[in-house]
């Protein structure tokens, strides 16, 4: 897969969809990619966030580690999907683990470059934050849902 | 040491003075002949009558019973004068030279009574004398004094014999002349010691300010980092700037005084021929006197000028001597300095002791005689193990030191197994004892040397290769003839006995242990990875590491799971981990020949992707990385980190390319400048496809690539043939690491862990095949750089106290020199070190009470009194140690 296949994969990204493809070529090159194999960890709960992952191709699993000792997998991501901002958006430690459930190929984008492109290219931040609202939006539905039952 | 110069000269060479004495004396009657002999040239040949020859060969009253005529005489004269000449100007070699000898000699052995004396200081010296002042010392300021050494005697005697065989010339010939001729030097003996005398003051100051200087100089050095951490440099440039300016103004009046005295001197000189032409030649008008005779009496007095010159330049000379030679001295005569049978005297056996370390009555006051350890007493056996227990500023450290005699009590004694320590010799406490503290050093040399450093007491036996040995052997007499040291540093000094070794191998294996206690063979080991080694010295090491790569790569290649880590280097395959260059050359460049960044220039590259057909391929290539690389970093700031990390093209050079994209298009390459062409050629050797994805190293490309591998091989031309190994799987590359050798291939871009997932593989493989050793102790062989730099603080206190492990001591005193490693780890090196020092003596100084309990004694201090001792649990029992020794006002 070339650079130009990968600008195009992160077109789909929607953070990314409204960002120029010069900028997202200049993303894809100045970011590693990853092949983690099934079962490795592309972060660890607790750890200090570094990165963000965008998966290529393959699955993973997101697990969080209940205060019992318990781990319980709470979701399942997949292509296309970004994973991992949160921990460098806001600074906090990974708020949960995200295990290879296949082989995983990845877009591992460093905080550093994430902030640079964001202060660069203010547009991203604006589909960020859209991109957030959303969630919490899903998330607030979800809890009302919850209380509800 | 001998209070002024001439004693120290007399002492030490005084068989070379009177060599040189003997000689100066010896050559004054040819000189003597050397001025007679052009007046018998003149008088006796040239102006001869002619009607007298031939006559008989006589020359200053002796008969030579041959008679010669005119012209031969005149010649046989003028021969002898060249003989003359000749003799005159050897003597004056021989002298020279043999003076040089002397002084150099004398120099050499001044500089290292020197230095031997800094070996002898009291540790409290260092604390009012900085390495600033005693670097000059014995570097620059005593270099001067071996000239003078060389003069001291024969110059005056030279000189002032010189000038005595031209007066007693002058006198011969009229003694009235020769008289006028020195008339005036009574005065110049008057005045010229009473202007010396200020010049010498002011060179005695001078010398003062210079050290005050080169101290400032070592300060800024050692404190550097506090002048930027609180901008402090403009006020470091101004006390600099004070005390260049304080001796400018004493170098100054130096000048002033020494120029008036060259003004007095030559005034005093030119005098001479003033009262000549002035009163002789009123006399000569007056008829009393003879023209000639005073045209002989200036000339005479011209004669004299230089010798008398150089005796008062050697006055001088004496006088400046003999200031620094006292200015130094006095700095290295300290109180209280380490006898010298100290460190020569050897054991009688080396047996380890037994018995009890005791103190009685121990006090140790600081400089304002205030107790800092006070009144110590306590004993106990050399095989337990103790802890010393208090609050900071107890004197706990304090204790230490004294059992280490680091430093000296006030008073009271401490005896280590029927040994005052206090006059025991530092082959005792040096080899029996040893001491970790905060002063540990870590030498500029290998891990080896450094760990072996309390090994190494002196010389066990002759360099192993008999060459350097016998060249050392040449040269002890002269050393001797300096009094230097007549150990060859190159022999063979470290005492396996004391570590428990016998040789090499077993040395390594003890060395293994220690690193291991210390926690440090973790560290060593991946040094030892890195390192390089010589294939051919170390052939075993060599062939181990070619099995461990056969073991890795049949290790990769039959898991799944590890087969896509490491891309090995194949030389039928592209490896697509490493760049186009690497691909092409498939080799390790051994020299600068073969620049990866800048083989596009490289007139033998271009040949073989000419012959490859490949360097239009590699110009379009080149074109298609540039376009990619204007399009992404153009929009850049120059200075943005991109362009460091990730582009192949400098901020610098962009617009340059960019440049050539503009004004050539892609299908037109042919209208590229020479320069231009081979800037763009230059570019694809440094892709790497797994890591660019370009999409531009296709499978084409590739095949290309190793067909011109195979060209580049084939004809690469002698010249460059040492510049290159080539990568062979049975072949250990020389110039690589131990870990590249293994591994013989490159780590996997987009492998996520690689790294640490192959260097799980490779610990084992190197675990199955027994190379961990090895690898260990080309570890060992690592430098460490000015101070240790090279390592971490914590490496480097861990490297200390394995030095002091290794050597097996009898008590063995751990103070404040661990600081800087994690507080579980201490823990856990204390608990491997007790179990070692199991039968012998450990003196811990513990700086949390946590660890008490590992010790079989505690002694608790409180403001430097020992105020309980005995076992953990007595201690501990009532309100419990951390009570016991806390200090309310700390």
């Amino acid at each position: 897969m070339s650079l130009n296949d990968e600008v195009e994969l992160l077109r789909q990204v929607p953070i990314f969809a409204n960002i120029e493809p010069a900028k997202l070529k200049l993303l894809a090159f100045t970011s590693e990619r990853l092949t983690f194999r099934k079962g490795l960890d592309l972060c660890v709960q607790g750890d200090p966030g570094d990165a963000a992952f965008i998966i290529i191709e393959g699955e993973a699993d997101i697990i969080i580690k209940m205060d019992n000792g318990e781990s319980k997998t709470v979701n399942k991501i997949g292509k296309h999907q970004i994973v991992g901002e949160i921990a460098i958006l806001c600074d906090v430690p990974r708020t949960a683990t995200v295990r290879a459930s296949s082989d995983v190929i990845v877009l591992r984008i460093s905080k550093d470059l994430f902030f640079r492109l964001v202060g660069e290219f203010p547009q991203m931040a604006v589909q960020i934050l859209r991109e957030l609202a959303a969630r919490l939006e899903n998330t607030t539905t979800q809890l009302a849902k919850a209380l509800g039952k | 040491m001998e209070k002024s110069i001439f004693k120290y000269i007399l002492r030490f060479s005084s068989r070379q003075q009177i060599m040189l004495t003997l000689m100066a004396v010896l050559s004054f009657p040819v000189l003597y002949i050397f001025y007679e002999l052009p007046k018998q040239i003149i008088n006796g040949a040239i102006q001869g009558d002619p009607g007298t020859f031939p006559q008989k060969a006589e020359l200053f009253g002796i008969n030579f019973g041959f008679s010669v005529g005119h012209i031969q005489w005149l010649i046989i004269l003028c021969v002898l004068f060249l003989v003359l000449v000749i003799i005159n100007q050897a003597f004056k070699y021989v002298i020279n030279v043999y003076k040089g000898l002397t002084g150099e000699r004398m120099l050499r052995r001044l500089r290292y009574d020197l230095y031997s004396r800094v070996l002898r200081f009291p540790k409290g010296t260092f604390k009012n004398m900085s390495q600033g002042e005693i670097i000059p010392m014995i570097t620059a300021e005593v270099e001067p004094l071996g000239g003078f050494i060389g003069d001291a005697f024969a110059q005056p005697i030279f000189q002032g014999g010189q000038l005595l065989v031209i007066l007693g010339f002058l006198f011969a010939q009229n003694p009235f002349m020769a008289a006028a001729a020195v008339a005036l030097y009574p005065i110049q003996l008057y005045l010229i010691p009473k202007l010396q005398m200020r010049v010498n003051l002011l060179g005695k100051e001078r010398v003062r300010r210079v050290r005050t200087l080169s101290d400032r100089i070592g300060e800024t050095v050692q404190g550097v980092e506090e002048v930027h951490v609180h901008d402090t440099s403009r006020r470091e440039r101004a006390e600099f700037s004070y005390q260049l300016g304080g001796i400018f103004q004493v170098r100054y009046k130096i000048y002033r005084q020494k120029f008036f005295i060259k003004f007095v001197n030559n005034f005093i000189q030119q005098l001479g021929p003033f009262f000549f032409y002035s009163i002789g030649g009123y006399l000569v008008i007056k008829g009393s006197l003879e023209v000639g005779t005073l045209m002989a009496a200036i000339a005479a007095h011209k004669d004299l000028a230089s010798p008398w010159k150089e005796l008062l330049g050697y006055y001088q000379k004496q006088a400046d001597s003999k200031i620094k030679y006292d200015q130094v001295i006095s700095q290295f005569e300290p109180v209280d300095m380490i006898d010298e049978s100290a460190q020569t005297e050897e054991p009688k056996d080396n047996n380890t002791l037994s018995g009890e370390l005791s103190l009685t009555n121990v006090i140790l006051n600081d400089d304002q005689d205030t107790p800092i350890v006070d009144g110590a007493n306590i004993k106990f056996s050399l095989n337990e193990s103790v802890a010393l227990v208090g609050a900071p500023g107890s004197g706990r450290e304090d204790l230490a030191m004294l059992l280490a005699r680091v430093i000296q009590p006030s008073s009271g004694s401490i005896n280590l197994a029927g040994n005052d320590i206090a006059n025991a010799p530092e082959s005792l406490t040096g080899r029996r004892m040893s001491y970790v503290g905060s002063g540990g050093y870590v030498f500029s040399s290998s891990l080896a040397d450094n760990l072996y450093y309390g090994l190494r007491h002196k010389q066990i036996s002759e360099n192993p290769d008999q060459e350097k040995a016998r060249e050392f052997q040449s040269t002890i007499t002269t050393s001797e003839a300096s009094g230097n040291s007549t150990d060859d540093p190159n022999a063979i000094w470290t005492d396996y006995t004391a570590a428990g070794a016998s040789d090499d191998d077993s040395l390594v294996e003890q060395a293994l242990r220690v690193l291991e206690i210390a926690d440090l063979t973790d560290d060593v080991y991946q040094l030892g990875l890195r390192g390089t080694i010589n294939p051919e010295s170390k052939k075993q090491t060599a062939d181990l590491v070619l099995e461990a790569r056969n073991k890795f790569l049949e290790k990769i290649s039959n898991e799944k799971d590890l087969a896509s880590l490491v891309e090995s280097f194949d030389i039928k395959a592209y490896n697509t981990n490493a760049t186009v260059g690497e691909n092409l050359i498939f080799g390790n460049p051994t020299s600068d020949e073969f620049d990866m960044n800048h083989l596009g220039n490289h007139e033998y590259v271009i040949k073989v992707l000419d012959k490859a057909g490949l360097k239009a391929k590699m110009l379009h290539t080149g074109y298609q990385v540039a376009a990619t690389m204007v399009e992404l970093f153009a929009d850049l700031p120059p200075d943005h980190e991109f362009f460091q990390q990730f582009s192949f093209i400098s901020s610098e050079e962009l617009p340059d390319f960019q440049a050539i994209l503009g004004r050539v298009s892609k299908d037109h390459l042919d209208q590229l400048k020479e320069d231009e062409a081979a800037k763009l050629v230059g570019l694809p050797f440094l892709l790497v496809p797994a890591r660019h994805r370009l999409g531009i190293v296709t499978e084409d490309f590739q095949r290309d690539i190793l067909a011109a591998r195979k060209i580049f091989a084939d004809e690469l031309p002698d010249r460059l043939k040492k510049d290159i190994e080539f990568y062979n799987s049975s072949k250990y590359i020389k110039g690589a690491t131990i870990q590249d050798n293994i591994l013989f291939g490159k780590i996997a871009y987009g492998e996520a862990e690689a790294s640490d997932r192959v260097g799980k593989v490779l610990a084992e493989v190197i675990a199955e095949i027994g190379l961990r050793k090895a690898i260990v102790s080309v570890g060992l062989d690592f430098n460490v750089g000015i101070s240790g730099s090279r390592l971490t603080l914590a490496q480097r206190q861990k490297l200390i106290l394995a030095r002091s492990i290794i050597k097996k001591p009898d008590v063995l005193i751990v103070s404040d020199g661990l600081s800087a490693i994690e507080t579980n780890v201490v823990e856990d090196i204390m608990k491997k070190l007790v179990n070692e020092m199991s039968d012998r003596c450990l003196i811990w100084v513990l700086p949390s009470i946590s660890q008490a309990s590992f010790f079989n004694k505690i002694i608790a201090m409180k403001k430097g009194k020992i105020i309980k001792s005995g076992s953990y649990e007595e201690l501990n029992s009532g309100d419990g140690i951390a009570k016991l020794i806390e200090d309310k006002n700390t």
